[in-house]
């Protein structure tokens, strides 16, 4: 396919109906883009007002208990349905998938519009919370029989997750199509850049478990709205199913985020080390495949104490401790790849290296959760979103943002500014690493999650009040990110193809940024070509 | 790089070596104590393997920096006996560090689940939002408050008369699940004289967080004569 001069620049025409019924795959990317980061921009400020409202005992700024509860709820469901998932399966599943295996598109576009519509449906429903009279407080894990006994909306819950699935199975049916046959001549299974095998990965998991998730906030608001009693104990339900289900999909939902970003981190290292990726088919074969393996039978870790047998317990405690196995192959992949390696600390690369650390430190504070004894103590105290938000929420963000800033060049045409790039991530690493390192701490000394005020604990308001401060870090760096963006859309020079000199296909063949149909030039690709053939 | 790989592989098995040795515990187990010393093996456990790979990260991160603007690397491409190794050798560090830890769990999570004969039975019923504490064999009631005799391992039933609440007491390392519809268990052994704060941990609506109440640990003596003193009033709701 040949493309004049001037449509390389379709960008710049802006057209709003054009955007509307695009079946572009980049433009349907953006239009995720865009939803991913307003949703993390709304949750964010939720967990500034929460932070906040902890920084001293009794009212701060809310007298409401249940404000605090309904900014909590809208932050984990928004942060991890309408952000990380969407930002990862949706924005760089679509500019890198096509663009990465030398395809024009996806196997199904017009499926591909009906997905992110989906999603946006999703994030509209989700913002309802903030005008209906009584929004939903039953937190993202929407535990019955609380969630079908409360004044507040659980149907609001059950709808935004099942728009959001919806759009989620669509996209895998399209993913996995389009990675199977849509493959440039020369793009062969073994060659497959290592986030094109996270996406297949995390799409078959969303495939197989996304029903599962479907099938159990459909229950809640069965019961809650239409008098059944799945999980009414008083009435011969039980409570426990709702949470073997939701755990069922929810466990395995961490690697559909985990893996995506994951692939972005090797990317990104290969890219900057200009190196090959170490041990490719170990990490492959053993690292991702040995995650999805694993992924689904370890749930009831979730539920050591919950009321399951012991015998339960004991297997998953073990299963769950042979995640570190594929987990461990993955991390010693990603440190390998640095192995002599030729190193430059652009932006992107800062956040590269900066996930190593912190998911380390997440990875690592995850041992204690696996081991059912030692889940006794910490489990349901700040010990668990300390960990998670270093494991997947802080972690998966420095991928979302680190690959942000190295697709920058690509998506818009122009480079963004390094200086402020850098600024922002250290202010964001040093925030980060205070408030959450805290929030372990406070968890070991016993201090409850979801708690809107904590008088019986008066000894934590100084370590408290400090966390705050570690969290205003964060919004500061993310102002000064959000302006390094805009500052390179409006103001930024012009992008070369290839500023990275990556040997990726999306850089080595694609216009920055790519035309309608990716490739100016048909592909060809010679028998030594491969995404990370460098030194040679 | 042989050499490098042994050390490497010492490094990752020195705190199995190290915590192999096991503890022989007599008489009536403290889960309180077995979790404070698991939890400190864990710690050293987990800083070492981070300090293992932060170390091994910083040092490539220096070593091989960019040093002239068109260098290139990959000129390092394991063979296909490299990339077994690489694989099956921190398969199996990750797996028999893995085996240690569910052993050592093993052990513990026992001493959690298994109730000493002589344990001093105590009803908790959870409700939104407070305790309600019961002594079967007295006849008497408190909320939000438990008195408990010291140098004897209480068991407390537990349920829940509405939502999933969870019953936890930090100081004594112990916390389980309230569930409408059934009943589950916890016990812990004060040994010394003092007060210690039980709340719940399972979100359960508008005052979850103000869901708590104090257990008292008092001589035997003095438990006697609480009981006796409440039985006449009939409880001290
Ligand atoms: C940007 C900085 C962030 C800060 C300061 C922050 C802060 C908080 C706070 C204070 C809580 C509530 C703790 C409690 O009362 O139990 C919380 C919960 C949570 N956060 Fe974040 N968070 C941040 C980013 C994220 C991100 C990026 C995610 C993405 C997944 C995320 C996911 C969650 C989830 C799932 C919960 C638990 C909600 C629940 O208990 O139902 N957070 N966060
Ligand atoms: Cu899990
Ligand atoms: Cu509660």
């Amino acid at each position: 396919m040949s493309v004049s001069v001037e449509s390389l620049n379709y960008q710049s025409r802006f057209s709003l109906k054009e955007w509307i019924f695009t079946t572009d795959h980049k433009r349907i990317g953006v239009l995720y883009l865009i939803g991913s980061f307003a949703a993390f921009f709304l949750a964010g400020l939720m967990a500034m007002l929460m932070r906040t409202e902890l920084s001293s005992i009794g009212p701060t700024i809310t007298e409401n208990p249940n404000t605090y509860n309904v900014w909590l709820y809208f932050h984990g469901a928004a942060m991890i349905l309408g952000y990380q998932i969407p930002a990862l399966t949706g924005f760089f599943a679509n500019y890198y998938v096509p663009l990465m295996i030398g395809a024009k598109d996806v196997a199904f576009p017009r499926l591909n519009a009906l997905s992110v519509w989906l999603f946006w449906m999703g994030i509209v429903l989700a913002l309802l919370t903030f005008v209906i009279p009584d929004p939903p407080d039953i937190m993202w894990t929407g535990y019955p029989p609380y969630s079908t006994m409360t004044p507040g909306n659980t149907a609001l819950y059950t709808f935004t997750v099942l728009l959001i699935g919806f759009s989620s199975i669509a996209g895998g049916v399209n993913f996995l199509t389009t990675i199977m046959y849509m493959r440039a001549p020369g793009v062969t299974w073994n060659k497959l850049n290592v986030f094109i095998w996270c996406i297949l990965a995390a799409f078959i998991i969303q495939l197989i478990f996304v029903p599962v998730l479907g099938v159990a906030v459909t229950m809640l608001s069965l019961d809650k709205y239409l008098g059944t009693n799945f999980f009414n104990a008083a009435m011969g339900g039980d409570p426990l199913i709702y949470q073997n289900l939701f755990w069922f999909y929810s466990h395995p939902a961490v690697y559909v985020i985990l893996l995506p970003a994951m692939g972005l981190i090797y990317e990104i290292i290969a890219t900057f080390s200009r190196n090959s990726i170490f041990n490719y088919k170990g990490i492959l074969y053993g690292g991702i495949w040995g995650v999805v393996l694993l992924g689904g039978i370890v749930w009831a870790h979730h539920l050591y104490i919950a009321g399951i047998p012991d015998w339960m317990a004991l297997v998953h405690v073990f299963l769950t401790l042979l995640i570190s196995v594929p987990v461990g192959l993955m991390m010693v992949g990603l440190v390998g790849t640095l192995y002599r390696g030729s190193i430059e600390y652009k932006t992107p690369m800062l956040y590269a290296i900066g996930f190593i650390f912190l998911f380390l430190i997440g990875g690592l504070t995850g041992i204690p959760n696996a081991m059912s004894a030692i889940y006794i103590h910490i489990t349901e105290t700040y010990w668990i979103p300390g960990h998670f938000h270093y494991v997947m929420a802080i972690s998966v963000t420095t991928a979302i943002i680190g690959g942000t800033y190295y697709v920058f060049p690509k998506l818009t045409g122009r480079m963004y500014h390094e200086g402020l790039g850098k600024l922002g991530f250290f202010i964001f690493f040093i925030g980060v690493n205070i408030t959450f390192f805290l929030t372990l701490l406070m968890g070991v000394k016993g201090m409850p999650r979801r708690y809107y005020d904590y008088p019986q604990f008066p000894e934590l308001e100084g370590i408290q009040q400090i966390t705050t401060y570690g969290s205003y870090l964060i919004f500061v760096s993310a102002v000064i990110i959000l302006v390094s963006w805009i500052h390179g859309l409006v103001a930024g020079e012009k992008a070369p193809q290839n500023p990275w000199g990556s040997r990726s296909l999306e850089w080595t063949h694609a216009p920055s940024p790519p035309p309608p149909g990716n490739f100016p030039r048909k592909l060809e690709l010679t028998e030594e070509w491969s995404p990370y053939n460098y030194g040679s | 790089m042989k050499d490098r790989s042994v050390i490497l592989g010492l490094i990752l098995l020195a705190p199995i070596i190290l915590f192999s040795t096991a503890h022989a515990g007599e008489g009536i187990p403290d889960p309180r104590a077995g979790w404070n010393e698991l939890w400190h093996e864990l710690m050293i456990d987990i800083t070492l393997i981070g300090l293992v790979f932060a170390g091994v990260t910083v040092y490539f991160m220096v070593r091989y920096k960019r040093q002239r603007p068109d260098e290139e690397g990959g000129s390092f491409k394991l063979t296909p006996l490299g990339a077994f190794g690489w694989t099956l050798i921190p398969a199996f560090i990750f797996m028999a560090d893995d085996i240690f830890l569910a052993a050592k769990n093993f052990e513990l999570w026992n001493d959690y689940r298994n109730v000493p004969e002589n344990a001093y039975v105590v009803e908790v019923e959870a409700y939104m939002w407070g305790w309600n504490v019961k002594y079967p064999d007295e006849g008497i009631e408190v909320n939000n408050e438990m008195y408990v005799p010291q140098g004897r391992p209480i068991m407390v039933r537990l349920t829940s008369r509405d939502v999933v609440h969870s019953f936890f007491i930090p100081d004594f390392r112990v916390k389980w699940d309230a569930l409408p519809g059934r009943t589950t268990y916890l016990w812990f052994y004060p040994k010394e004289r003092g007060e210690h704060v039980m709340t719940c941990t399972e979100y359960c609506g508008l005052l979850h967080s103000n869901m708590y109440g104090k257990i008292k640990v008092i001589s035997q003596d003095e438990f006697s004569s609480w009981i006796e003193k409440n039985k006449k009033e009939g409880g001290a709701v």
